[in-house]
């Protein structure tokens, strides 16, 4: 990208912002569209990706993986890697045996939850493609790559499950000691759906039931994961650099599980490209690399390739939603069932099984009901892991109900807008405790969708789309409808407790005043592409007054930040910007009562305005805070008692969680002599709060909405019968790029959030979360009038040329029959006299 | 198209060992072709054999890179023949005056090929020599009744369109030879010609595409050309729909009549990205579509 270009998008930022013209930069850095601190060299490339990391004497581990979804491992010899040349050793679980322990996983969401082992390096078994079975570590990564050939396994190949409702008869046992493919059965009740069902039904209202299906994606984030283990050689400690996005939560982990005292290691996850959930995870080649840097006393590196990156990094998604919902014929909601089950994949990561769960909270979105019942099932399939993956259970849980709601305004003839609007919380309604028992602390869905729809120009293309029809046009417009909401801010620690997840949901902030004024912010959060050195620098500008460029901002390392939960759910700003908030706050305080007593005034007297210390009255009698701090470092004259720092930190539990919301419009053109579906118009109006950087919201907003829409009409995991993953590559599994997306255009309507003192609510999941449903509906409602009501996702051209020609959802069997697709079933139930 | 990936040492991406060799004439690489043996690769553009080496699905012993090869590279004009050497890149051709003067389909179809990226090192000769049904290049040569010249340790020879393509992957390039140039007839300015590519995203190989060359006389068609791309195992010709294209005028149902026949000897696969039947349909519908486009450019 030019210089110039650049320059004219932030002119353009600008122009659109002129509020903050008249306002000088330390004064209102909040609301600025500032350029990214770190683009420069994330952009690049110079800068710290783990693969970019050299130490001396470095080794470099290749990782030999399963070729078969499901077999017995009769034997592994590894000792002719050994003979290879530039080879220094080579190991199998039984070399390493006890010492790499057993991965874990923090989110038991029952008691009772199957959870079997889940070795780094398999022992007895394979259960998926890809699982690490034997590692060799090598002078050069060719040399380890090469090795791998002469490695001797012997696979007694056992039967592959691949289908959750085949898993669910257990025939086929993923783990055959625990007797069950089930991993868990979590219900959740709020109100009487029966009663809400039978209101429904007796009233002469309608019960409308349908199953969709989330395929299961590839996260695929841009850099793939890496790991380098430096032993030091002063004893038995370890810094362990990875591309995570929760080097905090990781230390902890690999403690646990190695054995490890946490004070030896030492966690960093230096510059990370993407994650999108898939390295909110412990992972088998962490806790490989950093027992094999043990026993070699040596460094040690693994970088992922793109292939392994396909078959051992967490998958998303792959639910079956069996959801109904009951209303009046007027088209009240009485109440929502959703009866879910989730594809675990072969073993439990990190949270995998709470990804589902946390979507129990968001089937009902934001519309007002009666009664909510949600069963979620998690089951065991001989497939790579699934976890969270951008949204994690709240894109699901958007689809299932922006696509049900639209269903439901058809059977009942009343506008899909309209349906909305007769069920959502009104404005004057907030704060709202939902049937689901989440309180919803602000919102102003009228004023999104109000915008969204004089953007979108709703009353032309509706009238476009009938002309369309009228004329039987081979190529068929269609509107869809997305008006969502979401909790993010992860999360009150309570509520995590509650939920059975492991940890706290609090976040911490430093900030170090130093001598000369400028300003080290210390986060415990992670990001990786989020830019949160710049946004935490506009929120410690504003509180401190320091200029944005003469504040830096320190994360990912246990060392340098050593408290922190990390980034994912959408958390870091509302939880950790918040915090770094706080820490200013205490930091003026205390410049505060340093500045009184070099002004020789009352500290009541002396006020804080954009970094200028002053005394009321007298106008004359002014400090900095830059003044205070080198003060404060010479300590020569400090108040009496007064120890000799103004630094501060700040650990907050959020009270609540955040809601951004918004509404989402999609036109799509469906030429029907191909099938092909295509983006016409996507307009986004997003809330999510206070806006700290417009260009970093645009931006989360724009990838966002690409992933959405991806699930929507292109990416799909796909595995055979036999569990290989047959879409293995990006030939294979397709990401659209620019060209394939249209311009979006987006807007904001700004209702703080009530619960934190900057207002925010998060903006990194919106885009994935409310797309997905837009843009299938608007695919769906264009060909409605041929009779079709879904289709399965992704809606590739040949799925809808085959829903327009016979009806269904499309789901067509390929590569020779031997795919595992679940039948459409989708069945329509409208009860007691219409 | 899609790569079968196991847990084999493939899935780290570095390809197994192999030796580099770099002559700079066609005499030297087919004498370095010679020496190695069978188990040598000729290596182009290395946009086809870099991935199947890096995923391990081949193991060549050597390398012989025709980059340092110039006499292999650019167009020129023969007679009433277009001369492309086999180097010369797809971002070449979409530039080159000369093809988009006399081969403008050359050039249509090109233009549909993966990215910028992969246009600048990937060659017209690797893509043919590679003969990938996917691959949008075989069916426009097909299509041009374009001519192969062929050196190897006995000379040259020259085969037709028509008799290169031979199966799967597979070319009238036998062990030891190099495909050296293209020659294709050139087209004067009553054909028109077209394109049509069928894909889900803007980078993705065919999942059906159509090549289109229309002579027109006033209004009706003289004669059609039709390559089909990924319709079977090799490209194709729709030569039921060319046979009944002759003289058929462009303002009544014949183009679309025509069209119906695009599939009629096809035996398209099934794979991820469409069944059988699906292909055939497309095969109907762009072909429609191509020689309507192809009509109106001719003059
Ligand atoms: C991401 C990506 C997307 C792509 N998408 C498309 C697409 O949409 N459509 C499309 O048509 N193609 C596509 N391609 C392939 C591209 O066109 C390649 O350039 C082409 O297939 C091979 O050309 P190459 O010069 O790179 O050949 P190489 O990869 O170097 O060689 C390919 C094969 O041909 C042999 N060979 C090459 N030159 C000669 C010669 N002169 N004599 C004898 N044998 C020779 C080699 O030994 C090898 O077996 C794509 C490639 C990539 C990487």
């Amino acid at each position: 990208m030019t210089e110039q270009l650049d320059a004219g998008f932030v002119a353009e930022q600008i122009a659109e912002h002129p509020e903050q013209l008249d306002a000088p930069t330390a004064e209102r850095s909040i609301g600025q569209p500032l350029r990214r601190k770190e683009d420069r060299r994330l952009i690049t490339g110079r800068t710290r990706w783990t693969d970019n990391i050299t130490l001396p004497g470095l080794l470099h581990m290749a990782i030999l993986r399963s070729p078969i979804a499901h077999a017995r491992i009769n034997s592994v010899d590894v000792r002719p890697a050994l003979e290879r040349p530039g080879v220094i050793a080579a190991f199998s679980a039984a070399d390493l045996g006890e010492e790499l322990g057993v991965l874990p996983c923090a989110w038991p969401v029952t008691p009772d939850m199957v959870h079997p082992d889940h070795h780094p390096l398999a022992t007895d078994e394979v259960r998926h493609v890809g699982e690490a079975v034997a590692v060799v570590v090598a002078r050069d990564r060719y040399a380890a790559a090469d090795a791998l050939e002469a490695i001797e396994i012997d696979y007694e190949p056992l039967p592959a499950v691949t289908d959750m409702e085949e898993a669910l008869k257990d025939e086929v046992l993923v783990h055959s000691d625990k007797g069950t493919n089930k991993s868990f059965l979590w219900p959740f009740d709020s109100g009487d759906y029966d009663a809400a069902r039978a209101e429904a039904e007796a009233g002469g209202g309608v019960v409308l039931r349908r199953r969709y299906i989330q395929q299961r994606l590839v996260p695929a984030a841009m850099e793939p994961r890496a790991v380098v283990v430096e032993p030091l050689t002063e004893g038995d400690e370890y810094t362990v650099y990875t591309s995570t996005q929760i080097p905090h939560v990781l230390r902890l982990m690999l403690a646990l599980t190695v054995g490890m005292p946490e004070h030896r290691l030492r966690v960093v996850a230096p510059d990370v490209g993407g994650g999108f959930g898939s390295k909110l995870d412990v992972y088998a080649e962490e806790v490989i690399s950093l027992i094999v840097a043990r026993k070699l006393g040596r460094p040690v590196k693994w970088t992922e390739s793109r292939s392994e990156n396909f078959q051992a990094t967490i998958h998303g998604r792959d639910q079956i939603q069996d959801i109904e919902i009951a209303a009046t014929r007027d088209g009240k909601i009485l109440g929502l069932s959703v009866d879910l089950k989730a594809d675990m994949g072969a073993y439990l990561q990190l949270v995998t099984p709470g990804v589902p769960v946390l979507g129990a909270f968001m089937y009902n979105s934001i519309y007002k009901m009666d009664a909510l019942r949600f069963r979620c099932t998690g089951v065991f399939t001989t497939k790579t892991p699934t976890d969270a993956y951008r949204g994690a259970g709240r894109p699901e849980a958007t689809y299932a109900i922006e696509r049900i709601m639209t269903e439901l305004a058809h059977e009942l003839d009343i506008e899909p807008m309209e349906l909305r609007r007769k069920n959502w919380i009104r404005h004057e309604e907030f704060p709202y405790t939902t049937i689901a028992g989440l309180t919803y602390d602000s919102g102003n869905y009228e004023a999104a969708t109000a915008r969204a729809l004089e953007l979108f120009g709703y009353d032309e293309l509706r009238a476009e789309q009938q002309a369309r029809r009228d004329r039987d046009d081979p190529v068929q417009l269609g509107i869809g409808i997305s008006t969502f909401t979401e909790m993010c801010g992860l999360a009150p620690s309570r509520v995590l407790g509650s939920l059975s997840y492991g940890a706290g949901g609090w976040e911490a902030a430093t900030i170090r005043m130093l001598p000369t004024g400028k300003v080290e912010v210390v986060t415990g959060t992670t990001p990786h592409g989020q830019g949160h050195v710049t946004s935490w620098s506009q929120i410690a500008s504003d509180a401190l007054g320091v200029p944005f460029d003469d504040i830096n901002v320190i994360h990912g390392d246990t060392r340098s930040s050593p408290q922190g939960m990390d980034t994912y759910g959408s958390r870091s700003l509302v939880v950790g910007g918040v915090a770094v908030h706080l820490a200013a706050q205490k930091v003026v305080e205390k410049a505060r009562r340093v500045a009184a007593h070099l002004l020789e005034a009352a500290e009541g007297d002396v006020e804080f305005h954009a970094g200028t210390f002053s005394v009321k009255g007298s106008p004359d009698a002014r400090t900095t805070i830059q003044d205070v701090a080198l003060a404060t470092f010479a300590a020569h004259n400090l108040p009496d008692g007064m120890e000799p720092t103004i630094n501060a930190d700040a650990v907050l539990d959020p009270e609540n969680f955040s809601y951004p919301h918004g509404t989402h419009l999609c036109a799509v053109e469906v030429d029907t002599e191909t099938g092909r579906p295509t983006i016409r118009k996507y307009v986004a109006v997003d809330d999510v709060g206070t806006v700290i950087n417009p260009l970093i919201v645009e931006g989360q907003v724009h990838g966002g909405l690409a992933q959405g829409i991806a699930q929507a009409l292109y990416e799909e995991a796909v595995h055979d019968a036999d569990g290989n993953l047959v879409t293995g590559t990006m030939v294979d599994y397709l990401i659209p790029a620019a060209p394939d997306l249209p311009d979006f255009i987006t807007d904001r309507t700004e209702t703080p959030a009530t619960s934190n003192p900057l207002g925010v609510k998060g903006v990194g999941e919106a885009g994935t979360i409310a797309s997905t449903p837009a843009v299938v509906g608007a695919v769906v409602d264009a060909i409605r009038h041929l009779g079709v009501t879904d289709i399965r996702m992704p809606c590739t051209p040949e799925r809808v040329w085959r829903a327009i020609h016979s009806g269904g959802d499309g789901g067509v069997p390929a590569a020779s029959g031997t795919i595992a697709w679940g039948g459409p079933q989708t069945a329509t139930t409208a009860g007691g006299a219409a | 198209m899609a790569w079968p990936l196991g847990g084999h040492a493939g899935g780290t991406v570095i390809p197994p060992e192999f030796d580099y060799l770099r002559p700079h004439s066609v005499s030297d690489a087919v004498t370095e072709l010679g020496r190695v043996g069978e188990d040598a690769k000729v290596l182009a553009g290395g946009q086809s054999l870099l991935p199947l080496l890096r995923l391990r699905l081949a193991y060549p012993t050597a390398l012989v890179d025709l980059a340092g090869v110039g006499e292999l590279r650019g167009v020129r004009q023969d007679g009433d023949q277009l001369v492309i050497g086999a180097m010369t890149t797809h971002h070449e051709v979409l530039r080159d005056p000369l093809i988009l003067r006399y081969a403008p389909v050359l050039a249509q179809a090109t233009a549909t090929v993966a990215d910028p990226a992969v246009r600048h090192r990937g060659t017209l000769g690797g893509a043919l020599a590679h003969a990938d049904p996917a691959g949008d290049l075989p069916a426009v040569a097909l299509a041009l009744d374009a001519a192969f010249v062929i050196e190897g340790p006995d000379g040259r020879r020259t085969v037709p369109a028509t008799e290169f393509f031979s199966d799967y992957l597979e070319t009238a390039i036998g062990p030891g030879e190099l495909l050296v140039e293209i020659r294709v007839p050139a087209l004067g300015p009553e054909w028109g010609t077209a394109y049509e590519k069928f894909n889900r995203v803007a980078q993705a190989w065919a999942i059906v595409g159509v090549a289109a060359l229309v002579r027109r006389e006033g209004d009706t068609i003289a004669e059609a050309r039709i390559g089909l791309t990924n319709m079977g195992p090799t490209p194709l010709r729709a030569s039921a729909a060319e046979a009944a294209l002759a003289g058929v005028s462009l303002h009544n149902g014949g183009i679309a009549a025509a069209a119906g026949l695009a599939a009629e000897d096809t035996e398209p696969s099934a794979d991820l990205s469409a069944q059988p039947d699906y292909r055939q349909h497309l095969a109907r519908v762009l072909t429609g579509r191509a020689l309507r486009a192809a009509a109106a450019a001719a003059s």
